[in-house]
């Protein structure tokens, strides 16, 4: 039996209608919502490429059900945090330190360490390392992807 | 040239399917239209296979090499805009699409800029030339005294213009390309050279990017394939009714030992693949792992190629003062994309349309057609951009799986493999196994070198189709690992040197090639060994590879500079400093398939004796790649192809079992993580008036034996096992 539930993602209230509550997140951003930002790398919580925010918190959302997210929680995505016209600090930041090969784990960086940022001012460089120890990245960009997280510390 | 027939922009608007073209500044551009007309040239010799310029003066570059992440499409554009000088910003792209872009090859090798650059740029300087001498007709001036700006031609004296529009504007060039065409001269070069930021990145970082999992045609359909729990188990009964509940099921599709399910939502073909009730007979035809190099060197030697033979090492050899001897291996690897693999296919009239991120959509069409008994100009292929899959991964057997799947329910199907099927299914880089000998002269000069690696036969064909060869469908047999014996052939003069591979009948897995196959594999094996020589004699490790290279002043530059830029200090031996944990350094060097791009590094390690841990700090390296088309972009190809070979190094190893492989996520199959990356530092020779050669592939060839060497310096033992986990180093400190 289809089931509708509200949700709340990138400052908008809207509704997805779904057979299974128990579905990821994850299907609910990309197939019902039609959004790219989350995207699918493991479906197990190992490599953070569907990273969004719940209520500012980094959530793996290939292993969160939908029954599980609360009514009144905000959900953001890469999309809710800027667009090419518009980029938020850390996209930007990205962009500036040409932060990516296949960019395929980005969107989950960006999430990881946006959420990060607005718990830690002025990181080291081992606090970043550290606070995105569970997101892969198999290109190897990561010493760009810290000197963006560290650029975006400096100019948000 | 320049003749009115049915121009590229007619014909794009004309084929009726979605093509996703690059251009700035709003991209992905989706372009839906209705019925075909004619068709456009993809010949190799041809302009019009290479370039269009529409009526308004932007450009359309048609190229059969992709790019798989590596900003190759940026590089490309430098160089079209270089060459014909038109603005970076008024060129789109259309890549690997097998009705469109001409056959330039398998996106592999590095060899987009070497090869498909080549060839692109020279159609360009063709294209240019033509323009050029239409522009001194029109406009009545001699081509010597005519100047191009932003795609406009104009007299020096600024009098008279034209515009390329003007020229060319939606009409064909009709013409060869011109091997003699004058290409710019390199001093004069405003865009190629220059760090051009890649212009797919801000797509990338705000979620504007089409990558093949988000690609979407009206009326998809999502399927998944359910795999055997054994690689060879062939499937006796499905149970249809265990899935009878799930939503929006469409079909259960079973063909010989293909078995896959269709949904109408992805969340439903997941379920259905979950619940789905299959037996299989039982198989067991794998190797013991914990005997695996017993069973590599006991498999049959079909053959054996030599890759070089000076004088005659086996007699020197015997009668050598000193001789040295080792074995190397490295385990067998996945390619590890981060986006298990995915491709959309619709199967429809008797053709087939298939959007995938293959690095080789043409061969990729051909092994489709075969698949499938149908002729290649009835299936067409699209290249669509996904995570970056360093080799050939699963990308063409989730094509095939969409097709199939497609074929049974008469709708566009989109298949994303699960993390599980990438792991599990994706093809693997074989175990390599290398012996190697070396004899030393009473005066302490290595007289004689002698190695014999143990691989797979076969080269760089295609790899067969799992689904192909689970519905028993016609698939090519041939292994193609890859030209896994390059590098195996050493860039050092010594008075007697034999390599030789042995191509062994089979593997465990079906084998196909990593990044730098082979390259990387055998780079390590020689590298330590060289290393161990230096040892031997008491040489300084960099100095003793100087020594040796012979009438290489490219070679012998980078290795200089190295020492410069490492602060390398020379040393005869082993520092083996005390403490719980040691500190090392480690020289290496290649020179790529011993013809082209040249690398140095030194690696700084951290040996913890008591854990066996060890910490990559630093990598310095020192590349030559000749040409330099975007120097940022290379940089971070060269970070990425350390780091991800500094993972390979100290980390990755596939686990199976009789049946199958059983590491089949992250947690079995651990990849190097963010607090683990060493720093990487970079110096790059820029040599402009050379060719441009290969960037990404190289450096992977130079960190394992780096590492190795460091570690020796460290501790004094030799890790001759890739990869460097723990309890090997741990063993070799125990057994020193």
């Amino acid at each position: 039996m289809p089931k509708t539930i509200p949700l709340h993602v990138n400052g908008r209230a809207t509704r997805v209608t779904v057979d299974d509550p128990e579905m990821p997140l994850l299907y609910a951003l990309r197939d019902n919502l039609g959004l790219r930002g989350p995207r699918f790398g493991c479906g197990l919580g190992q490599c953070g490429s569907c990273t969004v925010l719940i209520d500012g918190k980094p959530v793996r959302s290939c292993v969160t059900p939908l029954a599980a997210v609360e009514k009144k929680s905000k959900i953001v995505t890469l999309e809710g945090l800027g667009t090419i016209e518009h980029p938020h600090p850390l996209q930007q930041a990205f962009i500036t330190e040409q932060a990516a090969q296949c960019g395929y784990c980005i969107s989950g960086m960006i999430m990881e360490a946006a959420a990060f940022l607005a718990r830690t001012k002025n990181p080291t460089e081992a606090q970043i390392k550290q606070a995105l120890a569970h997101n892969l990245c198999r290109c190897g960009t990561y010493l760009r992807i810290a000197r963006a997280v560290k650029r975006a510390s400096v100019s948000a | 040239m320049l003749s009115a027939k049915t121009t590229r922009r007619d014909f794009l608007k004309g084929t009726g399917i979605l093509i996703v073209s690059f251009s700035l500044p709003s991209f992905p551009r989706a372009a839906f239209a209705q019925s075909a007309t004619a068709a456009k040239t993809v010949a190799l010799d041809e302009v019009d296979a290479f370039l269009a310029v529409d009526a308004k003066g932007r450009v359309t570059l048609y190229s059969g090499k992709v790019d798989l992440g590596t900003g190759t499409r940026t590089g490309l554009t430098q160089i079209v805009a270089e060459e014909l000088d038109v603005p970076f910003s008024r060129i789109d792209v259309i890549e690997g699409d097998t009705l469109l872009t001409p056959a330039q090859g398998n996106t592999w090798g590095s060899l987009s800029i070497q090869v498909g650059g080549m060839q692109i740029r020279q159609a360009s300087a063709t294209a240019r030339q033509a323009l050029l001498q239409e522009a001194a007709k029109r406009l009545d001036v001699p081509v010597a005294e005519l100047i191009v700006e932003q795609g406009t031609v104009r007299s020096r004296s600024g009098s008279k213009q034209v515009t390329y529009a003007e020229l060319i504007g939606g009409k064909n060039f009709s013409l060869k390309v011109d091997k003699q065409a004058p290409v710019k001269d390199p001093k004069t070069y405003k865009i190629v050279g220059q760090s051009v930021p890649r212009y797919d990145i801000p797509a990338k970082m705000t979620g504007q990017f089409t990558y093949m999992q988000d690609f979407k045609v009206p009326g998809m359909v999502h399927g998944r394939v359910v795999r055997p729990p054994a690689i060879g188990a062939s499937l006796q009964s499905v149970d249809e009714s265990s899935v009878k509940d799930v939503p929006g099921l469409l079909k259960v599709v079973r063909q010989g030992n293909f078995l896959g399910v269709v949904a109408e939502s992805e969340w439903g073909a997941i379920q259905a693949a979950q619940k789905l009730k299959a037996s299989w007979s039982d198989w067991q035809g794998l190797p013991d792992q914990s005997k695996l190099w017993e069973y590599v060197r006991a498999t049959k030697i079909n053959k054996d190629d030599v890759t070089s033979n000076v004088g005659d090492a086996e007699q020197a050899l015997g009668q050598a003062a000193k001789k040295i001897s080792a074995t190397y291996d490295f385990a067998i690897h996945t390619h590890g994309s981060m986006a298990p693999s995915c491709a959309v296919a619709e199967v429809k009239d008797g053709k087939v349309t298939c959007w995938s991120s293959s690095q080789s959509t043409h061969n990729l069409r051909l092994q489709l057609a075969n698949m499938l008994s149908m002729k290649e100009s009835e299936v067409r292929v699209l290249y669509v951009d996904g995570s970056g899959c360093y080799g050939r991964n699963g990308h063409e057997d989730a094509a095939a799986d969409a097709v199939l799947l497609s074929r049974a329910v008469g709708r566009p199907v989109r298949v994303q493999w699960s993390r599980e099927d990438e792991h599990g299914w994706d093809p693997k880089g074989p175990p390599t196994l290398m012996d190697l000998q070396a004899g030393i002269d009473a005066g302490g000069n290595v007289v004689a070198w002698y190695s014999q690696l143990y691989i797979p036969e076969g080269g760089g064909g295609n790899v067969k189709l799992v689904a192909a060869e689970l519905a028993g469908l016609p698939f090519e047999k041939a292994m193609a690992p890859g030209n896994v014996i390059q590098n195996t052939a050493i860039p050092y003069t010594f008075p007697n040197v034999k390599t030789v591979a042995h191509r062994l009948a089979e593997t465990p897995f079906r084998p196909s090639w990593i990044r730098a196959p082979g390259r990387m594999q055998n780079t390590y094996c020689n590298e330590c060994f060289l290393d161990e020589l230096a040892a031997a004699v008491g040489a300084d490790p960099l100095e003793f590879r100087l020594r040796h290279i012979k009438n290489d002043a490219r070679g012998t530059e980078v290795l200089e500079r190295l020492g410069r830029f490492a602060k390398w200090q020379g040393r005869s031996s082993a520092k083996t400093t005390g403490g719980e944990v040691a500190t090392g350094r480690g020289v290496t060097y290649v020179k790529y398939e011993l013809t082209r791009t040249y690398l140095g590094a030194v690696a700084d390690v951290e040996v913890n004796r008591k854990s066996g841990e060890i910490r990559v700090k630093r990598f310095a390296v020192v590349q030559d790649c000749g040409q330099i088309i975007n120097p940022d972009a290379v940089r971070n190809q060269i970070e990425g192809s350390v780091i991800q070979t500094v993972s390979r190094s100290l980390k990755e190893e596939l686990k199976f079992d009789r049946s199958r492989v059983t590491s089949l996520d992250w947690a079995s199959y651990p990849v190097l993580t963010f607090p683990e990356v060493p720093e990487v530092d970079i110096e790059l020779i820029d040599r402009p008036t050379e060719k441009p050669w290969g960037v990404a592939e190289p450096p992977a060839a130079i960190v394992p034996s780096a590492i190795s060497n460091a570690v020796f310096d460290a501790v004094g033992v030799r890790l001759r096992s890739v990869p460097f986990r723990p309890a090997k180093v741990l063993a070799a400190l125990q057994s020193a």
